[in-house]
């Protein structure tokens, strides 16, 4: 008996925090960290008698995400309550979309040309958080509540944890790109649920299974990894799978029932009678659709195409929208074929601080110094004023003073010594210490020079133009015959 | 009982702004009425003395150099038990919000503060709104003045009680099904259910979302008018308040010369009480006196009403209930330690029988399977009964109609039979579905048990129509003369 080939049927729903400056239904801030229930008002704690308003800005970002992903954006959509009890619900119902959501249908292309169909998004409000304490104590924090998020449901069209890790690494960027959210799942602005189930080939599909509380991609990797094995092994053993919601436990690398179906809620949802039903006319349609910034794939392609990039630093560029704007405005502020040195000053030095302790900032746009500044510390490189790895030491001052890159030159004394006259005497006291480089040149042995330029870049402190010491030097050599 | 306890507000504050009282020395008149008959009738849940006598030194102070007085400068009212003034409490009638203070002000209440009105305090209500007769409170039932061994009706029983006996000249109510209109009528005031969305919800502690209106009572028709002049008007705080400038504060009168005045005959059944049907067709004689044209019409869905209503009404109510769960506010019960065993519990133990027993049909209406059945088709049944009022409003500008198939009733009368006590809102209930404005003006008496019990004659007005169903209830109250105010019959003086 040959062994069954089983097939891995899997669906996502992401949520996802919109980057508004305030919640969905009230002006509380929208920020992550602050203290807890500092940012509540009378609407997001639920209190007798305050009533819900639509956020435009939300409403608006959500369609941008809607239009990004190449959804149908529905010419009117409504809200409908999803009534539960838990801690965190102040209100004791949801607020969400039910049977009209704002938009439905389009999907993500993934690098491997699978696509992933999406079935539709729609919006809702955040809930508070619960935090249980070792002892019996449960605490909320209503920060988060009514924080505005879009749930964006995919067909169950992917096959295993390689394609839902894909659609997750496109979704977030194209999420990101498109301004909607910082999609950081470690502050919960990205939270993934899986629908999974798996049938043998040419067999119909089974029972389907979701998994929730998975905060990293790489959990969520893990918990398909897990699942798929765990399914698969009990219809080999003959069992059957339960239709349940699992939690995925990070720290055992496992699954575990957190409800069956029969003890799911009846969320008993019906239209919120608080808010009227949401038209979207064409002029909207049209602005949003003309702040859609273009995708990171046509970016990387672009960035090969004419700045002559390779696939890797174009990767590199893009795998955030402010790193690849602010290499854009660089590129722009510069001139033509100053492409690579921009993205090596960008990637070598900008990424790599901004991933180290010592800069404040997260953000490349957070940082003091700005895509000009780098555009002119590149000029100055280019003109011979400085050498390139003098502007490395450069861009390091910059990150953290925003100071202009010729007043630093100036001031930590990096100009390249121009200067022939002190240049020679450099060079003919290195000659004096190593007369072998002499002979070792004229036997033929160019490379021999190598050990002479080091100690003349050394006394100059870095300062010396090394085209001009190789010159000299050479130069000495022959005369010295 | 000082001459100007029987002034209307408009008299009142007129009064008052010729120095012939402070605003200081009517909210005392008024505390002491409510201490005094209020107390006897159960109209007050809670008494706010000081903050009120506060509030009106403080509009004595600056009356002589400020500017234009407010349009209520100096009167005193009165505020259901269900509407957010900050830091006062506003239990709904309810165990599960007793001790709760409002954290802030509702947007009507805003208004009313601004035009210099003094809220003395919170009157008694069914729980959270549900019943027809101030008998569902938590804490006591309120007394119709006119007969204490009657119901002034309700919810908003306290209200019309307080301003029937004469101790504020308005109040405010909420109407979800009748709530003002009825127990206006039961006490012989006048009061208005504004069309949907008039006034804003901000700050009413929510019922039934879709048909919740704050809704005033008052002795005169232009008091009716100043008040909502006052509340009325577009509120950024609420979603479905209309778009629409406040009413006017001052109309002028309303002439009814050829007014189109339709009656339903479905509103008059055979077993419609006599008195009820006699002092009713009075009033609609006196509309016929001041120029109007009487005619009939029909509202065919109007027998759908009531089951309509109690599955929208009780819907909304489950999951607007929702939030009294112990967790931030409201009387906490520890259950059995689990939060779920502590939710149940502070239910359990908060809420009284009818909220239960509309928190089950609520959710009855909305649960998986029985949606379409119920919640679906009472929103379907809805539109068609607001399509016969459009119908109507083709042919005629007012409907008149009894607000009550009865006047009102003996306390526990109704209290174990739930059908018969949700009949007593059939009259009321269409127009709620519908959102239309709708008033009720006292249009004659009838005799029980040898009391004199008023009557009232319901106008329902086409959608946002307010003014007009404002100007013919003033006209009708004008012509009838002053409202009377009740005798404290069978009270103990
Ligand atoms: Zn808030």
């Amino acid at each position: 008996m040959s062994a069954t080939t089983w097939v891995p049927v899997i669906g996502l729903e992401v949520h996802c925090q919109l980057g508004t400056q305030t919640k969905l239904f009230c002006g509380c801030a929208n920020r992550f960290g602050a203290e807890p229930n500092t940012l509540t008002c009378p609407v997001c704690t639920g209190q007798p008698g305050a009533l819900p308003v639509l956020n435009q800005h939300a409403f608006d970002l959500a369609l941008r995400a809607a239009l990004a992903l190449g959804c149908d954006i529905a010419p009117w959509s409504k809200f409908d309550r999803k009534n539960y009890f838990y801690c965190d619900l102040p209100k004791g119902y949801q607020i969400s979309q039910y049977d009209r959501p704002y938009c439905s249908g389009g999907g993500i292309t993934l690098a491997s040309g699978k696509h992933v169909r999406l079935t539709r998004i729609h919006m809702e409000e955040d809930a508070g958080k619960a935090v249980h304490d070792a002892g019996n104590t449960t605490r909320v924090d209503l920060n988060r509540a009514g924080v505005p998020l879009i749930e964006s449901v995919t067909e169950a069209d992917m096959t295993s944890s390689e394609e839902a890790h894909a659609y997750l690494v496109a979704l977030k960027e194209i999420l990101q790109y498109a301004g909607v959210s910082d999609c950081d799942m470690e502050k919960g602005s990205l939270r993934c649920d899986v629908n999974i189930s798996v049938h043998p080939e040419d067999e119909p599909w089974r029972t389907k299974v979701e998994i929730k509380n998975l905060n990293s991609f790489r959990n969520v990797s893990l918990a398909i990894e897990h699942e798929i094995g765990r399914q698969i092994a009990a219809y080999e053993a003959g069992a059957a799978i339960a239709q349940e919601t699992r939690l995925f436990d990070p720290d055992r690398g496992e699954t575990r029932t957190m409800r069956s179906k029969e003890n799911e809620a009846d969320y008993r949802y019906f239209p919120e009678p608080d808010l009227p039903p949401i038209p979207v006319d064409a002029a909207l349609l049209e602005r949003e659709r003309g702040l859609l910034p273009e995708p990171a794939a046509e970016r990387r392609a672009r960035y090969r195409t004419e700045l002559g990039l390779s696939e890797y630093d174009a990767g590199v560029l893009t795998s955030e929208r402010g790193v690849a704007d602010f290499f854009e405005a660089a590129v722009r502020a510069s001139h033509d074929g100053t492409a690579k040195d921009l993205t090596n000053l960008i990637t070598n030095e900008l990424l790599a601080g901004l991933a180290g302790d010592e800069i404040e900032a997260s953000t490349i746009a957070e940082l003091p110094c700005k895509p000009h500044q780098l555009a002119e510390l590149v000029a100055l490189t280019q003109d011979g004023t400085i050498t390139k790895k003098a502007a490395r030491s450069v861009v390091r001052e910059m990150m953290k003073t925003g100071r202009s890159p010729a007043e630093l030159v100036r001031e930590l004394g990096l100009e390249q010594v121009q200067d022939t006259g002190q240049i020679e005497a450099w060079c003919r006291s290195a000659l004096e210490a190593k007369p072998q480089v002499i002979d070792a040149v004229r036997g033929g042995n160019d490379k021999a020079i190598g050990a002479c330029m080091g100690a003349v870049m050394q006394a100059s402190g870095g300062s010396a133009n090394p085209e001009a010491v190789r010159d000299t030097l050479l130069r000495l050599i022959r005369e010295s015959d | 009982m000082t001459r100007f306890e029987s002034y209307d507000a408009t008299a009142l504050r007129a009064a008052i702004l010729a120095g012939e009282l402070s605003a200081e020395q009517a909210t005392r008149a008024a505390l002491e009425a409510a201490e005094s008959r209020g107390t006897a009738l159960g109209a007050f849940l809670h008494v706010e003395g000081d903050a009120a006598l506060a509030r009106a030194r403080a509009l004595d102070a600056r009356s002589r150099t400020d500017g234009e007085p407010g349009a209520l400068f100096g009167v005193p009212v009165a505020l259901k038990a269900n509407m957010c003034l900050a830091g006062s409490p506003a239990s709904c009638g309810s165990r599960i919000l007793e001790g709760w203070r409002a954290p802030y002000d509702a947007t009507f209440v805003e208004r009313l503060l601004d035009a210099g009105a003094v809220p003395i305090g919170a009157t008694n209500m069914d729980e959270f709104a549900m019943g027809s007769s101030c008998e569902n409170s938590a804490f006591g039932v309120t007394r119709n003045p006119w007969d204490v061994s009657r119901t002034p009706g309700g919810s908003s029983g306290g209200s019309a009680a307080a301003v029937a006996a004469g101790i504020v000249p308005i109040a405010l109510g909420s109407d979800t099904g009748g709530s003002v209109r009825q127990p206006a009528a039961l006490c012989g005031t006048l009061g208005f259910k504004p069309t949907y969305g008039r006034v804003s919800r901000y700050g009413l502690i929510a019922y039934g979302s879709s048909l919740d209106q704050v809704s005033p009572f008052a002795r005169s028709g232009r008091d009716l008018e100043r008040v909502m002049g006052v509340i009325s008007g577009a509120d950024g705080r609420d979603s479905t308040c209309i778009e629409a400038p406040p009413l006017a504060i001052e109309p002028a009168p309303q002439d009814l010369t050829g007014l189109r005045v339709g009656v339903p005959a479905e509103y008059f059944p055979t077993d419609l009480d006599a008195g009820v049907r006699s002092a009713v067709e009075a009033g609609i004689d006196e509309l016929r006196t001041l120029g109007a044209e009487v005619h009939e019409v029909r509202l065919p869905h109007t027998r759908y009403a009531i089951p309509t209503y109690y599955v929208v009404a009780t819907a909304e109510a489950s999951s607007n209930l929702a939030r009294y769960d112990g967790v931030r506010y409201a009387t906490r019960a520890t259950g059995d330690g689990s939060l779920q065993g502590m939710i149940a519990a502070t239910r359990e133990a908060g809420f009284g029988d009818e909220v239960k027993l509309r928190i089950l049909l609520g959710t009855y209406v909305l649960s998986s399977g029985y949606y379409d059945a119920w919640y679906g088709k009472a929103s379907r049944v809805r539109t068609l009964i607001a399509r016969d009022f459009e119908t109507a409003f083709g042919e005629v500008d007012v409907i008149a109609c009894p607000t009550s198939p009865s006047p009102a009733f003996a306390l526990g009368e109704k209290t174990d039979d739930p059908v018969a006590m949700y009949l007593s809102d059939v009259m009321t209930v269409p127009a709620s579905l519908a959102g239309l404005p709708a008033a009720s003006v006292p249009c004659g008496a009838l005799e029980r048990d040898g009391r004199e019990l008023p009557v009232g004659l319901q106008l329902i007005g086409a959608a946002r129509d307010d003014a007009g169903v404002l100007g013919c209830a003033r006209a009708l109250q004008e012509a009838r003369g002053p409202v009377a105010i009740a005798p404290m019959e069978g009270a103990a003086r």
